[in-house]
């Protein structure tokens, strides 16, 4: 007995309804695994909120908040990763009607920039540390490091990824593998700025707040 | 525009995929998010810094300001949208976004009363003290 | 600088005789293994069919031997435990000095937990999940292999631990300050932490995978409420651990930088907050539980209503309570330190939420004996352990609902009644589910079923052993017994643990069974093969397959109209005529194509891993860099699908055909 059906005859009625069409193309199923990914790293960032949540009163008679965050650097660095994020998106548009001069400078801006908030980003931490101000020093400073270097992290990892997504489309041209891997790069890069403000709101202006 | 049996890829302007079957310009929606996110930015700044405000109020109004932010840039730059072809998309993030509520909420709240019930009250230490 | 960092000849423990015993055995067992299979020349073989397959039945077979190789790792604790609680009563120190016992119990609770029921549910959902919903394979199957491979490299580095180093000696749960640096200044927590991150790792991608591959891939026509139970059970399981699993590596990560790094997360110094850890880790390890026992619920369903010979009843209801207890499981967490020191009315809730979580439990089990009633049972060995389940997983649960109140926990926490509790639910629910569905599924692997008679005997000592092992625990935990006791003065005490430690040899017996049942049904597999694809008559699609299953799983996609998709086709083609399709019909199919990238990615994996927990820095930079390096190839491969021809599908399809049971 045969019980399988080609999927071409089956009854065209059959395939409404949510989720009866059959498997989905290879790009909505990269998108949304990469979806589930991101939330399950933006989970990985509630933790280290929460705990930075818990020990920022846990200053063991050493620097707060107060005394430490620069607002001016700060603002540089929400400014360079939001205009990064926006040149993301422009450089999507430019992959989609695979203008490849145009992807290339759309990245080379948001490498830049993104570039732009690591270099200032360890210019402060390098400051902090210079002052004795330095993770070692208290469980709020420890928690400090840990919550802001870990997206630091990610950032540096993102410039990683579009260099080499950038060879993969000097190789490859606009191949199927590599549009869906920008894809999920530029969701990833969105996400990033998305955990940055919730970064820049809670442990620097909640922060420095009188 | 047909409807498509799948749903859509979360970031995706369109049903379809394609930018040019989008209802609105993606460029326009890019920039019109960049635009609304340096006002809250900025809002977010002054609300931080200024002595117009009563104190109390600054960090719910950093929140909610933060909030309106995340919003924008998943409208925006995400192109998250309610429709039917995004369920599966938004149902996973309001599913992330619980889950986030609870691990933060719930580990200050549990913090803050284990915290509370290790510090000894002061008027008991007095007693001790005063007892000969 | 030492080039080897803290490594030295004195890192093997050769002044103590047991853990030197039992290196050797482990060393002598692996080599013994290796040889052979060099000597009959399976390199080639292992190479290109197993272990750089990304194909999900082998991938799910492969995780299943993982489990079944650590159960007897882990086994050989827990009878060493047994022995050493059965004699060290009033003042004898029994054989094992409190070190090496220390090691011993989280070594245990580590290897049971993450190295064997973890590994035996995903792959089980591994093997059945992408067959039940009537698709090729899982989301990303490349992924799917590195996750195994993430999996085996924390068995390893937790196996080297034996021989080279030293294992944790805090419990499987490592709290903090004990698992500080200034108080295990040893290797043995940095061993436990990265085996753990490295396989938790693995973990989380599968948990991306599936959920990806439930939500997004399915036959034509199997819409939710289509699917098969196990499936429902399977995409709840991944979806809990995509939501907890990041905590674990956040809070391990928190622990790996006050050891390494010399942060102040949990130390006394520098304000640090010990109880932070126990909170965040709970909140992971609650949810945690529920990812071990989902699936077992999901094997119960479908064993339940195959041998039943009638659709599970209340299928919604069942998959609401599915669901329910995916997002109920994180919001009772606190349970396990109610003794922490939280007031009365925080206690309260989680308590009160801790009972409320026991009731969509309670639905399922009122559907699968509603499921039973009216059916006409089969007694094979997966009801045996299904039925068996069904009443020890209950009276696991009813202690559960005890330990919710949290006065009662005050009295029973880290008792022995606690330990009863929970390994009553665990191996009730998990290891009994596992040995189903292994059984279940067995035929559908490897094209024949395993004998039934060893099957049924494995059953009765592995039933008959829990009870004596652990209803004394519950006594004990009663009379004051603590957990974890290396010796103890209370001689009233001693009887318990005597009978006891005769419940797990019951169940070492049990264990022996089963390695006789593989050997009995291996040398006489052909009076059991499994020649129609369907010898349960079964309901769900996987059982539409040959057994063993192609690469491909179905010629065509399967287009499904209801639920219990196979079981409908079964029944109206007894009305009509099938009719005989024309091989013109078939179509090439691409399948992904093999790929070391797992098995690399692991070798680098273990590298670092080894060299972290040595600080052999020079090492860690080159595994780190190895498995970058591996990234890029596989992200710079020209082919990854294989095109099998449409002759080869048909005439597969053509043989299954003739085989099949019309």
């Amino acid at each position: 007995m045969n019980v399988a059906v080609a999927v071409h005859e089956a009854h065209p009625e059959a395939l409404t309804g949510a989720g009866e069409a059959g498997p989905a193309p290879k790009r909505i199923v990269v998108a949304y695994g990469f979806w589930i990914f991101l939330l399950s790293d933006i989970v990985m960032f509630s933790a280290l909120f929460a705990g930075y949540a818990v020990l920022v009163r846990a200053t063991a008679g050493g620097p707060a908040g107060p005394q430490l965050f620069n607002q001016t650097s700060v603002a540089i660095e929400t400014a360079c990763l939001l205009a990064s994020s926006y040149t993301c998106g422009l450089m999507s548009l430019a992959i989609v009607s695979r203008r490849r001069y145009s992807t290339y400078l759309g990245a080379a801006v948001t490498f830049a920039l993104g570039a732009a908030f690591l270099g200032l980003e360890i210019r402060e931490f390098a400051g902090m540390i210079a002052d004795g101000a330095t993770p070692q020093r208290s469980a709020f400073l420890s928690a400090f490091f840990a919550l802001v270097g870990c997206h630091g992290l990610h950032v540096t990892i993102g410039l990683v990824w579009l260099v080499v997504m950038m060879a993969q489309v000097a190789f490859k041209g606009f191949a199927a593998t590599v549009e869906r891997r920008l894809f999920c790069f530029s969701l990833f890069w969105h996400a990033l700025d998305i955990i940055w403000v919730g970064l820049f709101t809670v442990v620097y202006l909640m922060g420095v707040s009188p | 525009m047909t409807t498509t049996p799948y749903d859509r890829a979360p970031g995706d302007t369109s049903p379809s995929g394609r930018p040019q079957d989008a209802e609105t310009s993606p460029f326009i929606a890019y920039t019109i998010g960049l635009l609304l996110a340096v006002l809250l930015t900025a809002t977010s700044f002054w609300v931080a810094n200024t002595s117009l405000l009563w104190p109390p109020g600054v960090p719910l109004g950093l929140a909610v300001l933060a909030i309106a932010q995340m919003g924008v840039h998943l409208v925006f730059f995400l192109h998250i949208t309610t429709g039917p072809d995004n369920t599966n998309n938004t149902l996973a993030l309001a599913f992330g976004v619980l889950i986030v509520a609870l691990v933060i909420a719930g580990s200050v709240v549990i913090m803050d009363n284990l915290n509370a019930n290790m510090v000894m009250p002061m008027n008991e230490l007095m007693d001790l003290h005063m007892q000969h | 600088m030492n080039l080897l960092g803290k490594l030295s000849w004195s890192a093997i423990p050769f002044d103590q005789p047991i853990i030197m015993g039992a290196s050797a055995l482990m060393i002598l067992g692996v080599g013994l293994v290796l040889s052979w299979v060099t000597l009959r020349g399976y390199w080639p073989y292992l190479w290109r069919e197993w272990l750089t397959s990304v194909d999900h039945k082998r991938i799910g077979v492969m995780y299943c031997v993982l489990a079944l190789l650590m159960l007897l790792r882990g086994f050989a604790d827990a009878i060493m435990m047994r022995a050493q609680q059965a004699v060290a009563a009033g003042g004898a120190q029994g054989y094992l000095p409190p070190e090496h016992f220390d090691q011993i119990f989280s070594a245990h609770g580590t290897i049971m937990i993450f190295f064997m029921a973890m590994p035996f549910m995903i792959g089980l959902m591994n093997f059945a999940v992408p067959l039940q919903l009537g698709v090729r394979d899982v989301a990303f199957p490349t992924l799917n292999s590195v996750s195994l491979w993430l999996t085996a490299s924390g068995i390893l580095l937790t196996n080297i631990s034996l021989v080279v180093g030293e294992f944790a000696k805090t419990g499987w749960v490592a709290y903090p300050p004990l698992s500080e640096l200034q108080y295990s200044p040893g290797v043995g927590v940095d061993y436990y932490l990265w085996a753990l991150q490295i396989s938790g790792l693995g973990t989380l991608l599968t948990g991306i995978n599936f959920v990806t591959t439930i939500l997004k891939m399915r036959a034509p026509g199997m819409g939710y409420m289509r699917m098969p139970v196990f499936c429902w059970t399977a995409l709840a399981t991944n979806l809990l651990i995509v939501a907890a699993f990041p905590v674990l590596t956040a809070t391990f990560a928190m622990l790996l930088l006050d050891r390494y790094l010399g942060f102040h997360f949990f130390t006394f110094e520098g304000q640090g907050n010990q109880m932070m850890y126990v909170n965040l880790f709970w909140v992971w390890g609650h949810p945690e539980v529920y990812i071990l026992v989902l699936p077992a619920f999901g094997v119960f369903s479908e064993v339940i209503s195959t041998f039943s010979g009638k659709p599970l009843f209340g299928y919604r209801s069942m998959v609401a309570a599915t669901m329910a207890i995916c997002v109920l499981s994180f919001l009772v967490w606190l349970h396990h330190f109610f003794t922490m020191g939280a007031g009365a009315d925080v206690n309260g809730f989680f308590g009160v939420m801790t009972m409320i979580i026991a009731v969509p439990t309670g639905v399922k089990v009122f559907n699968w004996l509603f499921t039973m009633w009216g059916g006409r049972v089969r007694f094979t060995v997966p009801i045996l352990w299904s039925l068996g389940f069904m009443v020890t997983f209950v009276i696991g649960g009813m202690t559960g609902v005890l330990l919710a109140v949290p006065p009662a926990d005050f009295q029973l926490h880290n008792s022995l009644f606690l330990v009863a509790h929970f390994h009553n639910v665990i191996i009730g629910g998990t290891v009994f589910g596992a040995m189903a569905g292994y059984t279940y599924w067995f035929p559908k692997a490897f094209g024949f079923t395993l004998d039934e008679r060893w099957g049924k005997a494995s059953f009765w000592c592995w039933l008959t052993g829990f009870y004596l092992a652990f209803m004394p625990l519950y006594v004990l935990g009663l009379m004051g017994m603590t957990r974890r006791m290396q010796h103890y003065d209370d001689p009233s005490w001693r009887p318990w643990l005597i009978l006891a430690a005769l419940g797990a040899l019951v169940i070492m017996v049990g264990i022996a069974c089963q390695i006789v049942q593989l050997v009995v049904s291996i040398r006489t597999r052909n009076e059991r093969r499994d020649a129609t694809g369907d010898p349960w008559n079964g309901r769900t699609l996987e059982w539409a397959t040959p057994s063993p299953p192609p690469a491909w799983n179905f010629p065509l996609l399967p287009h499904v109209s209801g639920m219990d998709a196979f079981w409908t086709w079964k029944e109206s083609a007894r009305a009509k005529q099938p009719v005989a399709k024309d091989a013109r019909d078939y179509e090439a199919i691409e399948m992904p194509k093999n790929s070391a990238t797992g098995f690399v990615t692991a070798f680098f994996a273990v590298v670092t891993g080894f060299a972290l927990i040595w600080h052999i820095w020079w090492m860690a930079a080159l595994g780190v860099f190895g498995a970058f390096v591996t990234f890029l190839v596989f992200a710079f491969r020209e082919h990854d699908e294989v095109e099998i021809p449409a002759r080869v599908i048909a005439q597969a399809a053509g043989a299954h055909q003739a085989e099949a049971v019309p």
